[in-house]
């Protein structure tokens, strides 16, 4: 898709041949709307930011009930968090090794399953199962890629979502093995509620949310001010230029993949406590980070933050339009609306789009 | 519109910008029935940019294509195909899984024409390009000369009025170049096929081409006979800037530097 | 595929095409192979032919993924949506309207290519390619599992089931649990399929859609049609695959939105096909004996397990793990698939 090393190639090519760009995804028009840099981007804030005015509003209507609107949209915006987090690892993913990791919910299932067995076991503090669980998947996500993704197998985009797809099967059917279906709980000791103007916040989705967001502004100043993240940056740009000054490209993906496993494995344990940890829960919030991923903009870790709050709260109003069912539909339809209409997101830049 | 008869192909106020770049810039020049019409130009200039608007790849911003009076600006590639103006591609891109005369085939498919006569016309195709040895072989199997070929088999195949050719002869060696040469002039003779040729090797544009279109960035610098064309000092200027007496070496250690660009379009 | 010796032929006669057309080859197999499949019932087990519906159903489902992600190279990641939509139209108008389920197998193929056919126009409208698409085709198998899990008269997460009837009833296609007569129904219609797919590979349209698939440009500007052929293709693809969703209920008689809609069912298809052969004709054959009866194993193998499995006894997921070690396996070693790859071998 967005072939990183193509664009730097085609640059080099003097009379680059346009019918590339002709085949190539989003026509001409849109590229240049996005080199209106920071005014589209005020313009689309402002899009989205109605539209979710709008959106509140009909959900008012709907319900009558001003405390259980809001009450969606505090829960909405606490859960946008973790969602923003578990994106945040997909989408570096999808930005630096042009992977679209089908895997990713089921690792963030294997996560949830090491701190369940972390706290049977010891006793430890849920939350302190971040010290396993984070190393545990970083581990796994570096074995994987360099096990699975790497070399001359891991090539075509479609073998690479086959083998994710291979790779998820595999985790989900494995923890089904050996841990049954029976749903499991880590309850998270001394939990207490308390409101929030009038809405119920539990201690543990408020922590969650708080960690969320730290991590996920570790994550983005580890890329903005690290040696490391520089090196991540200079792959993402242009894999072949950063070949050339030295970096060790492979070693870098390996990295990457295994620092975006590693936020599926943070999210896992602050997410434990709110779910019942089942081997296919993975599989939900797959769907759902691909969706925060593509509203972001694919590659775009800030994009993914703000995308998984706002998939937050379209999950919570759904669920206010429907009556209680279906809280997936509305993030679908946003989702395909979004896949048409920019597929770059709503703050987008793609990552192969920066030539 | 002005629809003068006297021009098979009228281009007229032609231009496309790339994000602000302009790629095309007010382009306009006409072709008559069986001209054969050679387009030069430094590298960047926008001539393969040109054959992608006046094709259909690309819809241009300003300006209008009119063929056989008419009107086909912004119309998809295969209506414009179809109308009886056809392109090559300067990178090659033959259909990898089929086979050469498949390839050929292809391009006749849209005249509903029977199986049998669908395979003659393929194989007729094939051998009047030299590559009837290779009619059962996969494209892919090919040489760099031999793809050459195929593309302008298969849009032979058309039976266009109209060839577009996009450095048809570059990648061949000299030796392989002039069967080419004599299967383009015989082209006209025979079929009476009007000619546009994008062509860096001058031999070859001043055999064969009734007029030349001389552009420079995005622009149409000079058009008119070839001897005229290449005695313009501006033109002569054009060309300083970038490699003197370009062409002919240029060719021959090309084939590097091509195949990186064509990895680089796929 | 031969007529590969070059110079010594005379190059003034046109090189000969190889003596039997590729397509009338390939019908000849199948023919053999079918001839071959009939008496199985009668020569197998009894607790076998229940394995071999389902291969035959698996292998319905992975022709029609195959003509849009292999032969058309638009990898579909959500054929869910037109096996749900198969089974689903047929059910609903047998149990509501007591239309026989071989009209509502056909009124659900015409549903299922309407629906494609949308669903494609909007996603090459705006030019979704690779991941996207794949995430688009995605959304919408499950927008379409959300919508029919909350919708009253699809009976929401409920679904339907077949009514019984006494005895068998061809037009009905009920027949005793124990009969062949289910066995031959998807054996014809498998065979079908196989025949529409060689067909269509090597037709005309097969052509223009191999063409777009190896190069878009290239083929429009050589005057085909993409969004005309796109469309055709997945329209087919489509139908077939809504043809097992419909053969699946009368089978089983019984679905709900995640049997029909789910992404399971997508999964099967696709990994079905990447084993045998990604845009082969016979790759969805070998793809399904194995996938098919490797259920089978697994679950025998459950049933009694061996000492060192003994832990996995109850335990369901086994199945899952094996084909995905197989899907990852073939992917890496042989990612043309086995059909693919053995074709290769014998080219050169």
């Amino acid at each position: 898709m967005s072939d990183i090393g193509n664009t730097g190639q085609a640059a080099l090519a003097p009379e680059k041949d346009p019918s590339a760009a002709a085949s190539g995804p989003p026509g001409g028009k849109r590229a240049r709307e996005g080199a209106g840099a920071t005014g589209g981007l005020l313009r689309r804030a402002g899009v989205v930011g109605g539209a979710v005015a709008v959106a509140i509003v009909v959900a008012l209507l709907q319900s009558g009930s001003g405390l259980v609107v809001w009450q969606s949209v505090v829960t909405g915006l606490l859960m946008g968090g973790l969602y923003g987090l578990i994106a945040m690892g997909l989408t570096l993913i999808f930005g630096v090794l042009d992977i679209v990791n089908f895997a990713h919910g089921a690792l963030l299932a294997v996560a949830m399953f090491i701190a369940f067995g972390v706290v049977q076991g010891t006793g430890l503090h849920p939350y302190l199962t971040l010290l396993v669980a984070v190393p545990a998947l970083f581990l796994l996500g570096g074995l994987v890629h360099r096990g699975l993704l790497s070399g001359a197998g891991g090539g075509s985009l479609e073998n690479q979502l086959l083998i994710t797809l291979g790779l998820s099967l595999l985790l989900e059917n494995g923890l089904l093995m050996f841990f049954g279906a029976e749903p499991k709980n880590v309850p998270l000791p001394g939990d207490f509620q308390f409101s929030l103007f009038g809405a119920v916040v539990s201690g543990a989705r408020l922590y969650a949310f708080i960690g969320a967001l730290a991590l996920g502004g570790l994550l983005f100043w580890m890329l903005r001010h690290t040696r490391l993240g520089t090196s991540i940056r200079a792959v993402a740009a242009n894999s072949e230029g950063a070949r050339l000054v030295g970096i060790n490209v492979t070693r870098i993906h390996t990295l990457t993949f295994a620092i975006g496993t590693a936020c599926a494995g943070a999210a896992a344990v602050l997410a434990a406590p709110l779910v019942t940890v089942t081997p296919t829960l993975g599989e939900q919030f797959n769907i759902t980070a691909f969706v925060v991923v593509v509203l972001g903009g694919m590659g775009n870790v800030a994009g993914a933050l703000v995308g998984g709050l706002l998939i937050g709260l379209v999950e919570q109003l759904t669920t206010i339009y429907m009556n209680g069912q279906s809280s997936l539909l509305g993030v679908f339809v946003v989702f395909v609306v979004v896949l048409f209409l920019r597929p770059e997101g709503l703050f987008g830049r793609r990552a192969g789009d920066s030539s | 519109m002005t629809a003068s008869t006297d021009g098979l192909l009228q281009v007229s106020g032609v231009g496309k910008a790339f994000r602000g770049l302009h790629a095309l810039a007010d382009v306009e020049f006409a072709v008559a029935e069986g001209e054969i019409l050679g387009i030069i130009g430094p590298n960047g200039a926008g001539k393969t940019t040109l054959f992608n608007v006046v094709c259909g790849a690309l819809a241009p911003d300003t300006g209008r294509v009119v063929l056989g009076g008419r009107d086909v600006t912004g119309a998809a590639p295969h209506r414009i195909a179809r109308a009886g103006m056809v392109r090559t591609f300067q990178l090659m891109r033959p259909f990898g899984s089929m086979t050469v005369a498949e390839n050929v085939g292809l391009a006749a498919q849209h005249e509903r024409i029977p199986a049998r006569k669908l395979r003659e016309r393929s194989l007729e195709v094939v051998e009047r390009v030299g590559l009837g040895p290779y009619a059962h072989r996969r494209a892919t199997e090919l040489p760099t000369a031999g793809l050459k070929r195929l593309e302008l088999a298969r849009a032979l195949a058309m039976r266009p009025r109209v060839l577009l050719l996009d450095e048809v002869l570059a990648g061949l060696v000299p030796a392989e170049r002039e069967p080419v040469l004599d299967l383009l002039a015989d082209l006209r003779e025979k079929d009476g096929t009007t000619l546009l040729f994008i062509e860096h090797i001058m031999a070859a544009v001043m055999r064969l081409a009734d007029r030349v279109l001389v552009m420079d960035q995005g622009r149409v610098l000079a058009a008119g006979a070839p001897e005229e064309v290449t005695g313009d000092p501006r033109v002569i200027e054009a060309y300083l800037g970038e490699e003197p007496a370009a062409a002919e070496p240029r060719a021959a250690g090309e084939g590097a530097d091509r195949e990186d660009r064509t990895r680089a379009d796929s | 595929m031969s007529g590969v010796t070059l110079a010594e032929r005379p190059t003034d006669r046109p090189v000969k095409a190889p003596p039997l057309r590729p397509q009338n080859r390939q019908l000849l197999v199948l023919l053999t192979l079918l001839v071959v499949a009939i008496p199985l019932p009668l020569i197998l087990p009894p607790a076998q032919g229940a394995v071999a519906v389902r291969i035959l159903i698996f292998l319905l489902m992975a022709v029609g993924w195959n003509i849009m992600s292999g032969f058309g190279g638009m990898f579909s990641f959500g054929h869910a949506a037109y096996f749900g939509l198969g089974a689903y139209t047929s059910a609903y108008l047998l149990v509501e309207h007591g239309v026989s389920p071989w009209i509502g197998m056909l009124a659900g193929m015409a549903v299922a290519a309407l629906v494609a056919v949308v669903i494609g126009y909007f996603a090459f409208r705006y030019k979704l390619r690779g991941a996207y698409f794949a995430l688009a085709t995605f959304a919408f198998a499950e927008m379409l599992r959300l919508i029919v899990t909350s919708t009253e008269f699809t009976n929401k997460a409920v679904g339907f089931t077949v009514p019984l009837i006494q005895g068998s009833s061809l037009s009905l296609i009920q027949f005793p649990a124990d009969s062949h007569a289910y066995y031959w129904i998807a054996l014809a219609l498998a065979g079908a399929a196989v025949a529409v797919s060689i067909w269509f590979l090597h037709s005309r349209t097969g052509r223009y859609v191999t063409a777009i698939r190896d190069d878009e440009l290239a083929a429009s500007s050589l005057g085909t049609p993409v969004m005309r052929y796109r469309l055709v293709t997945v329209a087919l693809s489509a139908a077939i695959t809504a043809v097992a969703g419909a053969f699946y209920t009368q089978y089983y008689l019984f679905v709900n939105p995640d049997l029909a809609f789910g992404s399971a069912v997508s999964i099967q298809a696709i990994v079905t096909v990447v084993i045998g052969g990604i845009g082969t004709i016979w790759g969805p054959v070998v793809g399904a004996v194995i996938v098919g009866s490797l259920n089978d194993v697994t679950a025998t193998l459950l049933r009694t397990p061996p000492d060192f499995l003994s832990f996995l006894q109850g335990r369901s997921g086994l199945d899952v793990v094996l084909y995905a070690i197989l899907l990852v396996l073939i992917v890496r070693l042989l990612p043309k698939g086995i059909v693919g790859t053995i074709l290769e071998r014998r080219r050169r």
